[in-house]
């Protein structure tokens, strides 16, 4: 019976007990970990000869002190926040999905062959149709891990992370074969890209002369659809009652397969619309490959676990959860030019934030438990024994 | 009171201890003290502080105030290894033993061999031989643990206590596994172990157990001493209104009940166990409206199996299960629940209830889909609210509300939600394994009624559990189980603890006389 849910012991303490974390301490312990971890940082920066100062000042002036630089933050934001709104469905599940980058891949492929295929279809209806072809291209790719996992017991950390691979060469394989674009054929260049899509499909911008799209406003209405699926509905009702207890809810006649597929689906579908969103909101309005994942995804699909941890596995919090890391992308950059620092520090900064933000979850937990430890050890070993005391 | 004066020193003396948890006082300015020679029970309810109490003694907790008296002498007892050291032996009600070594092996784990690394397994081997023979325990060094019966590991629990000297015996329910017969049995070695000047320190809420075995009886509740007594002060309803702190009925008023059409009916069933052991084999059984089956029998004998391939959860190898004249040999748990079957699992924190659900999300785990509740896929939250508080009310489940988170309760309130819920569905067969395990008394004498409740009601309830008090007050008619068979059916009034207990061993039931 407990075949079903083998989660990894770690990440399952993690889903299980970041539950309600509505109360103070609950805030408090993840902003403290991401101020120690800048704290670090800053030993860092003056390792490096840069005024931690002036360098946090530059990074967060650039990121979050002009229009045009939190333009750039939300729009850096949004796969973050999908794919983070995403692992938020997993994770409650009790279903670890590793594959948001595989995920986004196959959102972003489903839904460059629809614009590909009906370049004439007016906005209005096409920018729907596309963004409809991320999600089912996440959706079935995650879907995939998810019946493994349900139907044959296939660690699905493994799976997603082998789909990762799959999804790349796939994507690697269509850009460089049928989905490529003509013109790099006809000019022997055959660089792996498509054509430029139908303008038709472009998410229209929404500041003037910026970067902020339509992405942004989709952004938060699939976060705010993840918290109202999870938590108002019957079916988020039975998705966290799998996560939480699979045998009580095979009891009550809740099927725990058909669960965590469609946790995994879920989840999926939300990578996917990052995807696509990657695709139909970048400058060039084409999907490129550099033969990775990253290249395309920039590392959203692992970066929007550490985006849901942060947020509490809860899909609103994960607002602010992908600004913060949005931002310090942003911000890198310009630290990166006035700080003459290598941007690989960033990478150590983001880094530290997640080895702290994953170790203050011990904090949180010794704090909201404190005084009930004890206690439930005189009683824990009562309640499951036998009659006895 | 004036017997502490008599005697000398007790062995033990416990003044004034107190120990808080933050927000619960688990221990306050309770004494306690051990003579030799005898047997001192202490009774009390979940939570009411005993094994706090014996866990400051075994030296796993620290006292807050107050003072251990070992023969006189005040001792700091700071770890469970210098509790031994001071005499002081725990029977834990799970074994502490390791199956695949042999008893000899077993009792010389964590002692220093006399033969410096060479292990002295003969010396060991034969001490355990005498004290057998001693105290009577029938315990052979050589034979291997897995071997053994659940009695005879208890009886190397004790000899383990005994091959270190322990003068004073911590015995943490040890009633629990047992049968009957093997209770009547080690009750006569306690007994002896008590007369050889051995103090024994009884745990227990068995109240014929502990009026059968004490010299004297402590009464603890809310960590408090509610009362010092003895068998021959006190009976059965003296000592739960002790416990409980007010007027407890120990079996429900039973009215007749015209018992009508069979509601589930199992013909030959044979059910695989989870490591493909015939866990159920070729069971028979019929139960009819408005009657109470109680199913007896030491667990582990096939009664799991029974109730989850009746309950949908485990599909039976062979055979046939009727639910209210629908065939659901086959049926999966949702629409076993559809024809009719409600089921209160013996695992309530596994299978009855989601423990980080709150209390009103447990109240609709099972018609969360259905109207009022759900709407058109969303929830509808002013539904789900007032149906559970309205069964909070009607259940009297004692909860701060019911956005409580369901694990944060006690076990009878969270037994009494999942009555409820189940009961709320007006089952035609009610199934219900375990109901009252580990249960507060004043909680199970409320479960207790329910169940004759739904008799009244005309339902079919199968009530299966260990405790054979439990069976004999509340059913109609009592089926034993022995190694997925049903040893034998009897009338409640024709039932014995003798008959019953034999049956529970594996011997069929005699043809009536």
């Amino acid at each position: 019976m407990g075949s079903l849910v083998v989660p990894s012991p770690f990440l399952f303490r993690f889903q299980v007990k970041t539950i309600k974390t509505k109360s103070f301490v609950g805030l408090l312990i993840p902003l403290c970990a991401v101020l120690l971890a800048l704290a670090l940082g800053a030993v860092m920066l003056l390792s490096l000869g840069a005024n931690p100062i002036s360098g946090y000042a530059t990074m967060f002036g650039a990121a979050f002190g002009s229009v045009e630089g939190f333009s750039e933050t939300a729009v850096k934001s949004i796969p973050l926040l999908l794919v983070g709104a995403g692992i938020c469905i997993a994770f409650r599940a009790n279903v670890i999905n590793i594959g948001g980058e595989g995920q986004m891949v196959m959102g972003a492929l489903l839904s460059t062959s629809v614009a590909l295929t009906f370049p004439s279809v007016p906005s209005l209806l096409l920018i729907p149709m596309v963004l409809l072809a991320g999600a089912i291209g996440g959706a079935f790719w995650g879907a995939i891990a998810g019946a493994l996992k349900a139907y044959f017991n296939v660690s699905e950390i493994l799976s997603t992370i082998m789909l990762n691979i799959v999804a790349v060469q796939f994507m690697n394989f269509l850009l460089r074969g049928v989905m490529i674009d003509p013109g790099e054929v006809a000019r022997g260049t055959g660089i792996p890209q498509t054509m430029r899509l139908t303008e038709n499909a472009d998410l229209p911008i929404l500041l003037e002369g910026m970067r902020m799209h339509l992405g942004v406003p989709i952004a938060l209405f699939v976060a705010f659809g993840a918290y109202i699926l999870l938590w108002r509905t019957a079916m988020g009702f039975r998705l966290r009652s799998v996560g939480y207890n699979p045998h009580a809810s095979r009891y009550a006649g809740i099927s725990v397969p058909k669960n965590v597929t469609a946790a995994l689906a879920f989840s999926g579908a939300m990578a996917g619309i990052a995807g696509a969103i990657l695709v139909f909101g970048s400058e060039s309005h084409r999907m490129v490959t550099d033969g990775g994942s990253t290249g395309f995804t920039g590392s959203a699909g692992f970066n929007g676990i550490v985006v849901a941890l942060l947020a509490g596995l809860h899909p609103l919090w994960s607002i602010p959860s992908a600004l913060l890391f949005g931002g310090m992308l942003v911000g890198a950059n310009a630290l990166q030019r006035a700080a003459q620092v290598p941007s690989a520090l960033i990478i150590a900064l983001n880094g530290l934030i997640v080895v702290f933000v994953v170790s203050s979850e011990y904090f949180k937990q010794r704090s909201l438990y404190a005084g009930q430890v004890d206690l439930a050890d005189d009683e824990s070993t009562e309640t499951e024994g036998e009659d006895n005391e | 009171m004036s017997l502490q004066s008599e005697n000398g020193t007790p062995m033990l003396q416990m003044r004034g201890i107190t120990k808080r948890f933050p927000g619960v006082l688990a221990s306050d300015n309770v004494d306690f003290d051990v003579r030799a020679g005898e047997v001192h029970t202490l009774l009390g309810e979940n939570g009411a502080g005993k094994s706090t109490l014996m866990k400051i003694l075994y030296g796993l907790y620290r006292q807050d105030e107050g003072e251990i008296l070992l023969h006189g002498k005040r001792v700091d007892l700071t770890s469970p290894a210098h509790a031994i050291a001071h005499g002081i032996g725990m029977i834990h009600q799970h074994f502490m033993l390791v199956p695949t070594l042999t008893v000899a092996e077993n009792v010389s784990l964590g002692l220093q061999s006399t033969r410096g690394i060479f292990s002295d397994l003969k010396t060991v081997s034969k001490r355990i031989i005498e004290l057998s023979r001693a105290f009577g325990l029938h315990v052979h060094p050589d034979e291997h643990v897995w071997q053994l019966s659940v009695g005879e590991r208890q009886r190397v629990e004790i000899i383990k206590a005994l091959y270190r000297d322990a003068s004073i015996l911590i015995l943490d329910e040890p009633t629990a596994v047992l049968t009957p017969s093997e209770v009547d049995d080690i009750f006569l070695i306690f007994r002896k172990l008590a007369d050889d000047g051995r103090g024994l320190v009884f745990i227990s809420h068995k109240l014929k157990e502990v009026l059968d075995l004490s010299d004297r009886i402590t009464v603890l509740r809310h960590g408090r001493v509610t009362g010092y007594t003895t068998p021959a002060q006190s009976d059965r309803h003296d000592l739960a209104q002790l416990m409980v702190g007010r007027a407890v009925k120990l079996a429900p008023d039973k009215e007749d009940v015209e018992s009508g059409d069979p509601l589930l009916t199992i013909e030959d069933l044979y059910v695989e166990g989870d490591r493909g052991r015939q866990a159920v084999q070729g069971l028979s059984l019929e139960v009819k409206s408005g009657e109470i089956l109680g199913i007896a029998g030491i667990s582990g004998n096939g009664q799991r199996e029974l109730a989850e391939a009746i309950a949908g959860l485990r599909r039976p190898r062979s055979g046939k299960i009727v639910v209210a004249g629908h065939d659901t040999t086959l049926s999966g748990p949702r629409q076993i629940r559809e024809m009719g079957l409600s089921y209160v699992p013996e695992e309530r924190m596994k299978d009855g209830a989601v423990g980080e659900f709150d209390v009103k999300e447990n109240m609709i785990l099972l018609n969360h889909s259905k109207t009022p509740f759900c709407k058109n896929g969303f929830l509808n939250f002013k539904a789900i609210k007032s149906y559970s508080e309205k069964l909070v009310k009607e259940y009297a489940v004692k909860t701060p509300d019911i956005d409580t988170m369901t694990k944060n309760l006690s076990g009878g309130n969270i037994q009494k939600l999942i009555m409820a819920r189940e009961l709320a569905a007006k089952p035609k067969v009610l199934l219900a394994s375990q109901p009252t395990r580990g249960v507060d008394i004043g909680a199970a004498e409320y479960i207790h009624e329910r169940i004759s409740q739904e008799r009244q009601r005309g339902t079919a309830t199968v009530v299966i559990s260990e405790d054979l008090d439990e069976v004999m007050a509340l059913s109609d008619r009592i089926a034993v189980m022995f190694d997925g068979k049903v040893m034998g059916i009897v009338d409640q009034k024709d039932a014995t603890r003798e008959s019953i207990g034999l049956m529970m061993t594996g011997e069929q039931q005699q043809s009536a006389a």
